[in-house]
């Protein structure tokens, strides 16, 4: 029987090759090519006066040194806004390199390209750079007051600014709501900055083939496809002239989605103007300071609700510190306003979002995008219900949930595609049945009792969200059955570890019914597969996935019809078991799917034993017909495309247990939870593994992770000393329960699940960190010197 | 993130090294585990003109126990001291310090001399040193000295090495019988310089009652801060001491600055939990010491 089907745990694929050190990254390529590097500012707001080059030339190996005015064309120009919105009035993108201002530490203003990457770095050491200072404007709360300006052009530093409002069924608006609801509360919530940290950052590495006046380029992207137009675009070159390939990529987490960077336009531009290999290997110090961030956000919340918890009104201000540009747009808040709303009912709801910019590096998608500050705006106000009533946290949430009956459940507002956010499946109070179950929720008090007899602090906290997944407009796939019966599958949209080899194949075996290890997948390389919009957004299973099935359908429907007539058998009575087409319940009367691929491709010339049964003289072709019936197209593939009509939700919910210190106030983690569901499960373990991901994630979020900027700008913790990504040590072991409520909108049934394990940490954890110590959390990360400054009243 | 240009040299001899570092006095560079040099030439935050490796260099990883203490060569290797049961048995501090020593990987090339030279004030061993009164013996073309603990580090990151000197060994004297020791700390995560820090030891006296107790804090000053609370718990056995009062007296013994990672009054109080703990658990130590002798 073929294993390795659709829903078996079965092990990644690419594990061997990736652990053992046989990965290629971007640095493991282009050994002999010539190095970039950048000189960056090191102000936080600045006017460019001269800069100075001098120094530099005398640096043995120094190739070509350029700044914005050498920059031709449309090369010259601001970098892409990605994303456009009516409500993004202000949206400002940075130059390739600085033009007059530079507006965050870490903006490039040179770029240097040497024999190596040391002299590279020591011609960047040498080029002076004249700056007038301007004033920097830190801090969102600051910024919106508008006294200093990141842009001139841009009052209030207010990129851009949206209300949505869904009254009540009954007309009444959520002002109007909260201030007649029997209960009132307002109040004030604080996320700080983290970032992707992909441990490996960004790189770019470039060949120019004069002769075919075409460009070969690498780019450690989350999307191969985009930085080939964005290429093709900038250089006046033809798409056709432009290959664009994401070798292994170690990590994006949403900031390789972004596109193009800086580097991904600046090093073919000068590879091809060098006629020279050129290549530009982000190192950590530039990650933290010229790549991008996310999650800080200012929220002011009022909440009115009834004697049960039932939320009645909502309305939710936020200031979203978007840092100095907008190239992704106003993507972030716009899921934090739609997604706050988890998976409630709310009575009446208003959200309105200032997207205001400040003079520190931009903020862009990072895993959860948005979600883990709405999850912790309604989190906390129903944490906050429950403490004002007196009523298990639980019991207010289940009051609140959109019941499985309800399905689909439009929420009466625009989604970050554009579309109607109308949930399409769930079973929320299932989920919280299961998660209670699994921390043992009534079971806790007792514990949390009997650990204070011992002077010990327990404390318990549990958070939902409902993630929009698989977002348009579309993906596709591509499926060849080559006549050594092996089948070669290619999707567009890029891999950063997620398990794609692996998940894409058990799709492929199930559909095709050919052993798993029959099956290879090609990810990401714009030669294979030359459409695609990319792996953000939690898409690529739902994408991808139904795109390849589609495809799958279409190859197994062709196989189908050339071994019919092979078998002399009707298609409908066909089976494909193993690679073999066989006629149900006759296995003899079989032919392997080899066969039909060298059957599929009728041939003049033959090279090998199998093809000589696809020549003219074998016989075996009906000489009153054409070789090739019209409308088909020789060889044994197919290729689809998969475009939803809008996303899918999953959700999930989770529970923490902490234990904070009386004395030194740290604090850990003893127990972690996690009931999930994203539809129908491809591969368990790549689930759980990436449930495990978002949640060590999330820890980060929680407990270390926040960018230190002074009042100057500067950013204090630029490096893995200082800014604390948790190491395995710190993460809990995680406990995890499936839930499969599947999608009716996909083929396959299934939603998303890369960015789920994040979204919801900072929430569990502050509500567990409050229950243990008995006061309010609305300020997240948090440490033990602030726990302990909490204690004291600070 | 790649070192601006150095010359490098590899001396086989101390007394080449020793050569090599007269030669280049103020520009050169002591390269021995490289766990805190490799990454500051890296950052272009140091730009020495001259690297002398002294990986070499023959003699210099000795590991020493005698019933005076252990002497520690320039070039042995956090893990090779963590892992000697001799050493461990004439100074038990230096295992309970060094298992808190960054991460294993990092302890398997970096040295103790080399973090005592470095001088961090939130590294551990440099505080183990100050507890103890250790010393670091200088070598130079114009001969050897022995600095004491408390004239070695001079600052933040500043030790007593002049230029054109090498480390070449440190000595941890052992505590007298009835003596026990115990290190405790808080990092944000495993592995990290701590957030706060206490190397405490506790001597008794016949009658099991506190003879002498000090601590040497981390994270807490320019340099490892020694609080001597002898007076304060003594002499009383361990379990009537006035623990309060003893937190107290190592609160008000040291001057922490705030930071990204902690509040001043944090590491303050920080300070004060783990010496109480830290000193308790040397008492116990102690105390079995006495049973055992």
């Amino acid at each position: 029987m073929t294993t390795g089907l659709f829903g078996e745990p079965v092990r990644r694929r690419e594990d061997a090759r990736l652990v053992t050190g046989r990965g290629r990254y971007l640095d493991d390529l282009g050994a002999g090519a010539l190095a970039a590097a950048f000189v960056r500012s090191p102000h936080a707001h600045a006017r460019i006066l001269d800069v100075d080059v001098s120094a530099a030339l005398d640096v043995d190996g120094l190739v070509a040194v350029y700044t914005w005015e050498d920059l031709p064309g449309r090369l010259a120009e601001p970098l892409p806004l990605l994303i456009p919105h009516p409500a993004l009035t202000h949206g400002r993108t940075a130059y390739p390199l600085a033009r007059e201002i530079v507006r965050h530490v870490g903006e490039p203003v040179v770029m240097v390209v040497a024999r190596d990457r040391y002299l590279a770095e020591d011609a960047c050491a040498l080029i002076r750079v004249d700056y007038e200072i301007l004033k920097p404007v830190v801090g969102v709360e600051q910024a919106a007051e508008g006294v200093n300006l990141v842009h001139d052009d841009v009052p209030g530093n207010l990129g851009a600014h949206l209300v949505q409002e869904v009254p009540s069924p009954s007309g009444v608006s959520a002002r109007q709501a909260v201030d007649t609801a029997p209960h009132r509360l307002e109040f004030r919530l604080d996320i700080e900055r983290s970032a992707s940290m992909p441990l490996e950052g960004r790189g770019v590495y470039a060949r120019w083939d004069a002769d075919d006046q075409s460009l070969r380029v690498h780019s450690s992207t989350q999307t191969s496809t985009s930085v080939r137009m964005a290429i093709a675009a900038k250089l006046g070159l033809p798409p056709t002239k432009v290959e664009v390939i994401a070798p292994d990529v170690g990590g994006g987490f949403g900031v390789k989605i972004v596109h193009p960077w800086p580097e991904e336009v600046l090093v073919p531009w000068a590879a091809r103007l060098l006629n020279r290999e050129i290549k530009w290997a982000e190192d950590r110090r530039e990650h933290f300071v010229s790549s991008a961030h996310e999650r800080g956000q200012v929220q002011h919340v009022r909440a009115g609700f009834d004697d049960d918890g039932r939320l009645l009104g909502l309305e939710v201000t936020i200031l979203h510190d978007h840092g100095a540009y907008t190239p992704y747009g106003i993507i972030v808040p716009i899921i934090t306003s739609t997604q706050l709303l988890g998976p409630y009912k709310v009575g009446a709801y208003r959200v309105e979002f200032s997207s205001i910019y400040t003079n520190t590096v931009q903020v862009t998608p990072y895993r959860g995008a948005g979600r883990p500050q709405g999850v912790f705006c309604m989190e906390r106000t129903m944490d906050k219900i429950a403490a004002y009533l007196g009523k298990d946290r639980t019991e207010v949430r289940a009051a609140n949930f959109i019941q499985p009956g309800e399905f689909p459940y439009d929420q009466g507002l625009t989604f970050q595609d554009g579309r109607p956010l109308i949930y399409d499946s769930g079973d929320y109070p299932e989920s919280l049945r299961m998660l209670k179950e699994l921390i043992g929720w009534d079971d806790f008090p007792a514990a949390k009792a009997a650990a204070a007899a011992e002077g010990r602090r327990l404390g318990i906290g549990v958070g939902c969200y409902v993630e929009g997944t698989g977002v348009g407009p579309y993906e596709g796939g591509h499926v060849q059955i080559t006549s050594d019966g092996r089948v070669h599958v290619s999707t567009g949209l890029t891999s950063q570890g997620q398990g794609h080899e692996t998940v894409f194949a058990q799709i492929a075996a199930t559909e095709l019914g050919v052993p798993l290890e029959k099956v290879s997948v090609v990810t990401g390389d714009t030669r294979r597969f030359g459409y695609a919009v990319g792996t953000f957004a939690s898409r690529a299973a739902v994408m991808s996935g139904n795109a390849i099935a589609l495809a799958c359908r279409k190859v197994r429907e062709k196989a189908l019809r050339i071994a019919s007539e092979a078998l002399e058998a009707d298609p409908r009575d066909l089976e494909i078991t193993d690679g073999v087409v066989h006629v149900a319940g006759a296995p003899s009367a079989s032919i392997p799917l080899a066969t039909v691929a060298v059957l599929a491709n009728p041939l003049r010339y033959a090279f090998d034993e199998e093809s000589r049964r696809a020549t003219q003289f074998a016989g075996t072709a009906d000489p009153d017909r054409p070789p090739m019936d019209e409308g088909e197209e020789p060889g044994l593939e197919g290729r689809d495309f998969y475009s939803p009509v809008r996303s899918t939700f999953a959700s999930g919910m989770h529970a923490a247990i902490v234990e904070t210190d009386p004395d030194t106030a740290e604090i850990r983690i003893l127990r972690y939870a996690v009931v999930h569901d994203c539809g129908r499960l491809i591969n368990p373990m790549i689930v759980e593994g990436q449930i495990h991901g978002g949640v060590a994630q999330g820890v980060g979020g929680a407990l270390y992770e926040k960018m230190v900027y002074d009042e100057h700008g500067q950013l204090l913790n630029a490096s893995f000393m200082d800014f604390l990504m948790p190491y395995a040590t710190e993460i809990p072991r995680i406990e995890t329960a499936h839930l499969e409520t599947p999608s009716p909108l996909n083929p396959l049934g299934i939603k998303g699940a890369g960015e789920a394990g994040v979204i919801p940490v900072s929430a569990v954890v502050a509500a567990a960190i409050e229950d243990a110590e008995g006061l309010t959390v609305d300020r997240m990360p948090i440490s033990p010197s602030d726990l302990w400054e909490l204690r004291r009243g600070g | 993130m790649k070192p601006p240009p150095f010359a490098y040299h590899g001396p086989a001899t101390l007394g080449e090294a020793l050569g090599v570092l007269a030669e280049v006095g103020p520009d050169g560079k002591v390269l021995a585990g490289g766990q805190s040099l490799i990454p500051l030439l890296n950052m272009r935050l140091a730009a020495p003109a001259h690297l002398v490796d002294i990986n070499r260099v023959a003699g210099l990883a000795a590991v020493e126990a005698g019933p005076d203490g252990v002497r520690v060569g320039a070039l042995a290797r956090h893990a090779a001291v963590e892992r000697s049961a001799a050493a461990a048995a004439a100074q038990p501090l230096l295992r309970q310090a060094l298992r808190l020593v960054a991460h294993p990987v990092i302890r398997n090339r970096g040295t103790v001399v080399g973090s005592l030279v470095h001088a961090d004030p939130a590294a551990e061993m440099p505080a183990v040193l100050a507890l103890l009164g250790g010393s670091v013996r200088l070598a130079s073309l114009r001969g050897e000295r022995e600095v004491g603990a408390a004239e070695f580090f001079t600052g933040p990151m500043e030790s007593a090495v002049r230029p054109g000197e090498l480390a070449v060994s440190s000595f941890f004297p052992a505590l007298p019988e009835r003596s026990g020791t115990a290190f405790h700390e808080v990092a944000r995560r495993h592995g990290d310089y701590a957030v706060g820090g206490v190397a405490a030891a506790v001597t008794l006296d016949d009658d099991f009652r506190i003879a002498a107790a000090k601590v040497a804090c981390v994270s807490v000053g320019p340099v490892p801060a020694v609080v001597d609370v002898t007076a304060v718990c003594g002499p009383r056995p361990a379990a009537s001491a006035d623990w309060d009062a003893v937190a107290a007296a190592v609160r008000d013994g040291v001057d922490p600055e705030g930071d990204i990672h902690a509040t001043a009054g944090y590491r303050r109080h920080l300070t004060g939990v783990l010496a109480v703990r830290a000193l308790r658990d040397a008492a116990r130590v102690a105390s079995r010491d006495g049973e055992a002798a």
